[in-house]
């Protein structure tokens, strides 16, 4: 029997209010489901919880605000293939098997229950199963529950014959395993791919990784499924309430960065003809929803200097420097209404351009509809800001707590510049990196910057 | 053949041993080398060849063929403050020394709480591929790097035939070094160390993005020519040498694999119960959401090795099988 | 597809990546991207539903051309079959 609590969604998060369930009672969950919209003073979050199991009680109502802690619903242990959990606390006090591992899907489809045969009948006391040792086995080996069974053997005890009727009403309840690798499972997960949709390239059809990146880029563009809310009410602050408690949040974390980080600065301007050529050249002979922007280009980039001078990636946290195992690029989002988010795009390193590229789209999206997840807003370990497209060349951004390091883009414009020896007119970007130097020094800085020019040189390997 | 091996000079894999072996007896006199025809004879396959006018027959020792009698001996001297280097001919007869080796020489640290290290080198050759049939063709290093207590090295390439005797005579912990018969008359360029070699890491001797080839010793030269190969058809193969065989570097197993999503390991021992099997193993643990297809592993077939040649070759881990399997992992 | 037909699918296409953009008060010849404060994202994702909803390729050369609402319609008119 597991809580699912009010979740710390930020360093200055001390309570968020519950917005909308997306599970009822009885539902089966799996960890990394989101199950609930949180908004916090900063924006509006679904969270994914921690364990796996089925829903149960719901303790608190949409609407409310609570402590960070708080419980707000109760998660019990699943039977495989069933969700009822009244059903669970009666066959408390016996194994369980653990929940039937199935692609990762929000679980938002409703269970099919399982047909029973037979019916039970009433005025039995089921918590006595007449059942030997072979029965109980067998109905542990195949997730059957026996106080759910009427014996037809005699005395009602339950024989193999009654076991395999229902494991076999089970099995036909529960949906076909689909062969996937795990990498594409995990891939699935990270950008909302679901894998009965996705067709398979592998041995034997199984569904790789690359098969869900070409599904992602595809459905991109398709608007968001519907979504079921539980609670028919959605609670909301009106909206300048909003943007002064997303102020305020600002306020203190920026001024905390300010008064903490002993910032140092470098920029450097990238020659872009190579970067920008391949790129008209790639968007020319790709279809409409494959396009690139530079700022793709760019932020992986970015995501692969990390990797190669990962003293700038990880945090600095009690006196001193943690690197992070992954990349995760935080990517700074302007909000319409005003405000700033910037939610990680994870493993961005390990991303294809047309995959980074639609993970871009999406997150965006999400950040200015206020459906981030928690991993996203929390997760990042370098941030990014690209002010490009407001018309400056130049940002020296402030660096976002507890991470050690900002890159800044402005925007790719023409410049004459001195090229063989002769005067040329270039593409060019001012990229700038505000660096933490309790960190890191000016040498390890500059070695990023470098790198990150270096990468731009040679847009085919991005 | 008694031309020294100086460094930055063309030399085999042969002569870079016998130069370690040279270098150690010169540096310490704790050192001395013996086993079975280590010193008249030069050693069964020439690596000490020279040594006994060199040192004198005191420091290098021929033995009875008693591999659990010249075992247990070096253990002694080891406990008695000497550095001894044993070798074993070929890792078949070390099987007549393993109760010497596991239940005293990897023990006795342990059984006196700390008091008695047994700072012991014992080499061995390993390995098929030369038509010695089925008493002296085996690869065993698996058996040796299930035994905690001991370190288990086999090196490869020439820098690590030159360079990691030091650093295992400096070990407390008696060390057991592998060296792959078909690697002896190996010839290269032999570079100067960039820094001493560490005992603990495994090597990543070609970088790559689509596919990981982890393997060690005798196979390393296999993987190496697949990974060619595999370039060739665009198929960009990352070669991994584990080295020292105990304790397993998983790290760099797991960072790999991180990249590249997909594993072959080649491994010259019986699939069942294989170092291959435990390094799959761990991938299974660590890896199980970086990988996008089934580990693979290329072994050799589960019987005696066969003398005659056509057979022998059938029966071991080949350049081709190598491809084929990282072929079936990527396609 | 004629003139109004075109403006009709331009503004829609705006209002799908914009929900709360105001287009009564956009003059027709008024760059959209700064008066709706659209980014490089948001005018990549409008190019995208132009195309998909007309059928018709857009290149990255032919973008300078919609930036306003009648460059836009135009330019359905002119490439439109």
């Amino acid at each position: 029997m597991g809580e699912f609590t009010m979740p710390s969604l930020g360093a200055d998060m001390d309570e968020g209010t519950l917005v909308e369930w997306l599970v009822g009672p009885g539902d089966l969950i799996r960890r990394g489901d989101p199950v609930a919209v949180i908004e916090t003073a900063k924006s509006t979050i679904e969270v994914e919880c921690f364990e796996s199991g089925a829903m149960g009680r719901l303790l608190v109502e949409p609407g409310t605000t609570v402590p960070v802690g708080t419980p707000l619903a109760l998660i019990e242990p699943a039977a495989e293939g069933r969700g009822e959990p009244e059903r669970a606390r009666k066959a408390q006090g016996k194994p369980q098997a653990p929940p039937a591992p199935e692609h990762a899907r929000p679980a938002r489809t409703s269970k099919p229950s399982p047909a029973r045969t037979p019916v039970p009948s009433g005025g039995r006391d089921r918590g006595h199963v007449g059942a030997g040792p072979l029965i109980r086995r067998l109905a542990e080996q195949s997730g059957v529950d026996l106080t759910a069974l009427d014996g037809s053997g005699p005395a009602g005890r339950v024989t193999r014959a009654d076991i395999e009727r229902a494991a076999a009403a089970t099995t036909a309840a529960r949906p076909s395993r689909i062969r996937a690798t795990p990498l594409a499972r995990r891939r699935a997960a990270e950008l909302g791919v679901d894998l009965s949709a996705v067709t398979g390239t592998g041995k034997d059809s199984a569904i790789r990784a690359e098969d869900v990146s070409k599904a992602a880029s595809g459905h991109a563009a398709a608007p968001p499924p519907p979504r079921r809310t539980t609670a028919a009410v959605r609670a909301s602050h009106p909206p300048e309430d909003q943007a002064s408690g997303m102020r305020q949040v600002i306020a203190r974390l920026m001024t905390r960065a300010n008064r903490d980080i002993p910032h140092y600065y470098l920029s450097t301007t990238v020659d872009m003809a190579t970067a920008m050529d391949w790129l008209h050249d790639h968007n020319r002979r790709s279809p409409m929803s494959e396009r690139l922007l530079p700022a793709a280009l760019l932020l992986k980039a970015a995501a692969l200097a990390a990797h190669e001078v990962p003293e700038l990636n990880g945090f600095w946290t009690d006196d001193r420097f943690a690197a992070a195992q992954d990349i995760h690029l935080g990517v700074a989002v302007s909000l319409r209404g005003g405000g700033l988010v910037a939610p990680a795009l994870h493993r961005a390193d390990t991303l294809g351009l047309p995959e980074l590229m639609t993970a871009l789209k999406d997150l965006v999206s999400r950040a200015r509809t206020g459906r981030l997840r928690g991993s996203e807003v929390s997760d990042a370990t370098i941030t990014v800001t690209h002010l490009g497209d407001q018309g400056v060349e130049t940002v020296f951004g402030v660096i976002h707590p507890p991470q050690v390091a900002l890159v800044g883009f402005g925007r790719v414009v023409d410049r004459p510049c001195a090229v063989d020896g002769l005067l040329g007119v270039r593409p060019v970007v001012t990229a700038t990196l505000s660096a933490d130097h309790r960190a890191t020094d000016g040498a390890v800085g500059a070695r990023y910057l470098t790198t990150l020019d270096r990468l731009l040189q040679n847009p085919e390997k991005l | 053949m008694n031309a020294v091996a100086t460094e930055g000079t063309k030399t085999t894999y042969r002569e870079a041993m016998r130069e370690a072996l040279r270098e150690a007896l010169r540096s310490d006199d704790r050192v001395f080398l013996m086993g079975e025809d280590v010193g008249r004879y030069g050693g069964c396959f020439g690596v000490s060849l020279g040594l006994l006018e060199e040192f004198g027959p005191d420091r290098v020792r021929d033995t009875p063929l008693s591999e659990s009698a010249f075992v247990g001996a070096g253990i002694g001297a080891a406990l008695a403050g000497m550095r001894p280097v044993v070798e074993i001919m070929t890792v078949n007869f070390s099987l007549l020394a393993l109760d010497q080796l596991l239940n005293n020489a990897a023990t006795l640290l342990h059984m006196s709480g700390g008091q008695l290290p047994v700072p012991l080198v014992i080499r061995m050759t390993t390995g098929a591929g030369r038509q010695l049939a089925a008493q002296h063709s085996h690869s065993l290093e698996g058996f040796y790097a299930h035994i905690p207590g001991i370190r288990v090295l086999a090196p490869a390439t020439l820098e690590d035939a030159r360079h990691m005797l030091a650093p295992a005579l400096a070990d407390p912990d008696p060390v057991v070094v592998f060296e792959h018969g078909s690697l002896y008359n190996a010839s290269g360029e032999l570079l100067p160390p960039t820094a001493p070699v560490d005992l603990d890491h495994a090597a990543i001797r070609r970088p790559g993005t689509d596919i990981s080839l982890i393997t060690y010793g005798g196979s390393l030269p296999k993987a190496r020519a697949a990974a060619d190969e595999l370039a060739a058809e665009g198929i960009d193969a990352e070669v991994i040498d584990l080295r020292t065989l105990r304790p397993l570097d998983g790290a760099t197993v797991t960072a790999s694999v991180a990249r590249t999503h997909r594993a072959v390991i080649v491994d010259e021992a019986w699939r069942t119960g294989s170092l291959a099997a435990e390094v799959s193993a761990r991938i299974a643990e660590e890896s199980f959401y970086d990988l996008d297809a089934p580990v693979e592993r290329v072994c050799s077939a589960e019987v005696p090795i066969p003398y005659a040649r056509q057979l022998e070759e059938a029966a071991l881990p080949q350049t081709a099988d190598i491809v084929a399997a990282a072929h079936r992992a990527v396609d | 597809m004629n003139r109004t037909d075109a403006l009709n699918v331009v503004k829609e296409s705006i209002a799908q990546v914009i929900p709360d953009a105001d287009l009564a008060t956009l003059g027709p010849d008024e760059a959209f991207r700064d008066a709706l404060e659209m980014d490089s994202l948001d005018f990549l994702t409008y190019i995208e539903i132009l195309g998909e909803r007309t059928g018709m390729r857009i290149d990255d050369e032919d973008t300078p051309q919609l930036t306003t609402l009648s460059g836009s319609a135009d330019f359905l008119v002119a490439h439109g079959r």
